[in-house]
């Protein structure tokens, strides 16, 4: 099912901006501070009343959508890792399970098992730790079976093992034919890690094509107001400023 | 049910017949004459209201705390209890207690006009800052036109009234308050308890709710009904009776998995349990007049929060 935004419009926030994504794939947003990444995956999770412009999930508009309908569908998992209360690693992730109105035991500890956090099941959200907190945020997403998870930079504030460990997880999530969109700040992570990138400037699309062209150092000299080159070494990209 | 809640019902079981029985007359069924007639007409009602105004309000404060996730919340920060509170000083201003329904009626009337300026003002956006704010306008607001009532009351009889009245009490209840209170409190929990799952998704914030399908202004009606209810209902036969809602669910939450949904019911058990047994001591003390609950609740409430900050700061140092 594809998730498709067109001529989309935020009250100061994004300017006309159409795109498809596709399931099966990691897309990433990147753009400088204040660009609309944010904006732009709440509005394509559902989240933010639209100026203009329609998004649709399939043949069905978002905005037509019923919220449980539309919360089976796409997973949103934002950049503050807020847990306000000290409940126990599971039921966080039975969250998940609350458009489907069950809790089926099954899938939250498929859930756990994914992210590798089962044996924090019945610890408490309050001691884990960063990285352990995004992973059991992480598969409280999953738990719900979403046809999308949209995730809000989501390596923010994580190491660099525990931000390559939790794109792995993504990575295998996109495999079994999620659609994984991301807002990345890192625009190597970007590069290495989509299989698609969406630039955006000052609310309006700079560039939407594969990394290597949508990153290219002409356009992060462009948008970001950096001079940058690529590097490559063993397939992967490492940016360096100039 | 959940341990907590079978906790509680338990020691409910336990201390209701004791409270029955104490008083500054102590009651033995088989010796004291017209025994069944004090039980029946005098300490009964008294009890059960105890039980219905204490649930109402920890039911208000577990859903209050879930809400503003904030374990420091009351349910007077909604100005619920205050805009009830005035309705009653109102009608006491202008002497309006010919008919014993006239009080209470007022106070629900102003418990309702607090719910509606509440969901006028933040119902439409649903954010919680801008509903909390709103709370506590409306709740100053209530509180100086009650000190504008007591400053300018007729005479000192009636300011006498207003400031007894404040502080709360169940001296003099009878089941004309019980029929009145229950099936309102009774209704507001039941709606606190619909908002259950909306309250446990909230704990991830609330745009994780939102997209979990949870409708932001929809809880927020709900809570505001079933505190205005709840909240609304207890004033207005008893008065105002600080602490419970704000203490209630700190008891009762290390007994549960610490989900907002799971303490609501446990809190109306503990805070039935609470206003029951502070009753009880209140009718028990040996002092001239009796202490108003109201003031016994606050003498226990203030040094329990003071103990709960301290033992915050502790947990953050």
């Amino acid at each position: 099912m594809m998730l498709e935004a067109r001529d989309l419009v935020l009250e100061r926030r994004l300017a006309h901006a159409s795109l498809s994504l596709r399931p099966g794939e990691i897309t990433a947003i990147c753009g400088p501070n204040g660009a609309g990444k944010s904006s732009l995956l709440e509005a394509l999770a559902g989240l933010l009343e639209v100026e203009s412009g329609t998004i649709r999930l399939g043949d069905k508009e978002l905005a037509s959508c019923q919220p449980r309908e539309r919360a089976q569908a796409i997973g949103y998992l934002p950049q503050e890792h807020t847990v306000s209360w000290d409940v126990p690693v599971r039921r966080l992730v039975e969250l998940g399970r609350m458009p489907h109105g069950d809790r089926r035991r099954e899938l939250v500890d498929a859930a756990l098992k994914a992210l590798d956090v089962e044996h924090l099941a019945d610890r408490r959200a309050q001691s884990l730790s960063g990285g352990e907190t995004a992973r059991v945020l992480l598969a409280r997403v999953l738990a719900g079976e979403p046809q999308w998870i949209l995730a809000d930079e989501p390596l923010a504030a994580l190491d660099l093992g525990h931000q390559l460990a939790l794109l792995k997880h993504l990575r295998r999530a996109a495999d079994s034919g999620i659609g994984v969109v991301l807002v990345l700040h890192d625009l190597a992570h970007a590069m290495n890690h989509a299989d698609r990138v969406i630039v955006l400037d000052q609310g309006a699309l700079a560039a939407d094509d594969a990394p290597q062209r949508a990153l290219s150092a002409e356009v992060v000299e462009r948008v970001w107001h950096t001079r940058v080159e690529w590097m490559e070494r063993g397939g992967r990209m490492a940016l360096l400023p100039l | 049910m959940n341990r907590a809640a079978l906790v509680m019902a338990a020691l409910l079981a336990i201390a209701l017949p004791l409270s029955l029985l104490a008083g500054r007359v102590w009651i033995d069924p088989a010796t004291t004459p017209n025994a069944a007639l004090i039980l029946g007409e005098l300490r009964l009602p008294r009890a059960v209201l105890a039980l219905v105004v204490g649930a109402g309000l920890g039911s208000a404060g577990a859903a209050m705390q879930g809400y503003l996730r904030n374990p420091l919340a009351d349910p007077g920060l909604f100005g619920i209890a205050p805009g009830a509170a005035l309705g009653a000083v109102t009608a006491l201003f202008f002497g309006f207690t010919a008919s014993a329904w006239l009080l209470p009626l007022f106070a629900l009337v102003g418990a309702g006009g607090a719910m509606a300026l509440l969901a006028l003002i933040a119902g439409r956006t649903g954010g919680v800052a801008l509903f909390t704010l709103a709370g506590l306008m409306v709740a100053s607001l209530a509180g100086a036109l009650t000190a504008l009532a007591i400053s300018m009351a007729p005479n000192a009889f009636a300011m006498s009234e207003i400031v007894l009245w404040l502080n709360g009490a169940l001296t003099d209840r009878s089941w004309r308050e019980v029929w009145l209170a229950a099936p309102m409190v009774l209704l507001g929990m039941v709606l606190l308890i619909r908002a259950g799952s909306g309250l446990d998704a909230l704990t991830l914030g609330e745009p994780v709710a939102r997209s979990l399908g949870v409708d932001t202004n929809r809880l927020l009606s709900l809570l505001i009904l079933g505190i205005g209810l709840t909240v609304g209902a207890g004033v207005a036969v008893a008065g105002i009776i600080g602490f419970v809602g704000l203490i209630v669910p700190h008891l009762v939450r290390p007994l549960t998995d610490r989900r907002p949904s799971q303490l609501i019911v446990p809190s109306a058990l503990a805070g039935a349990l609470l206003v029951l047994v502070a009753d009880s001591i209140v009718r028990i003390l040996p002092l001239v007049t009796e202490l108003r609950l109201g003031i016994a609740l606050s003498l226990l409430g203030a040094p329990f929060f003071l103990w709960l900050l301290l033992r915050m700061r502790k947990g953050l140092a």
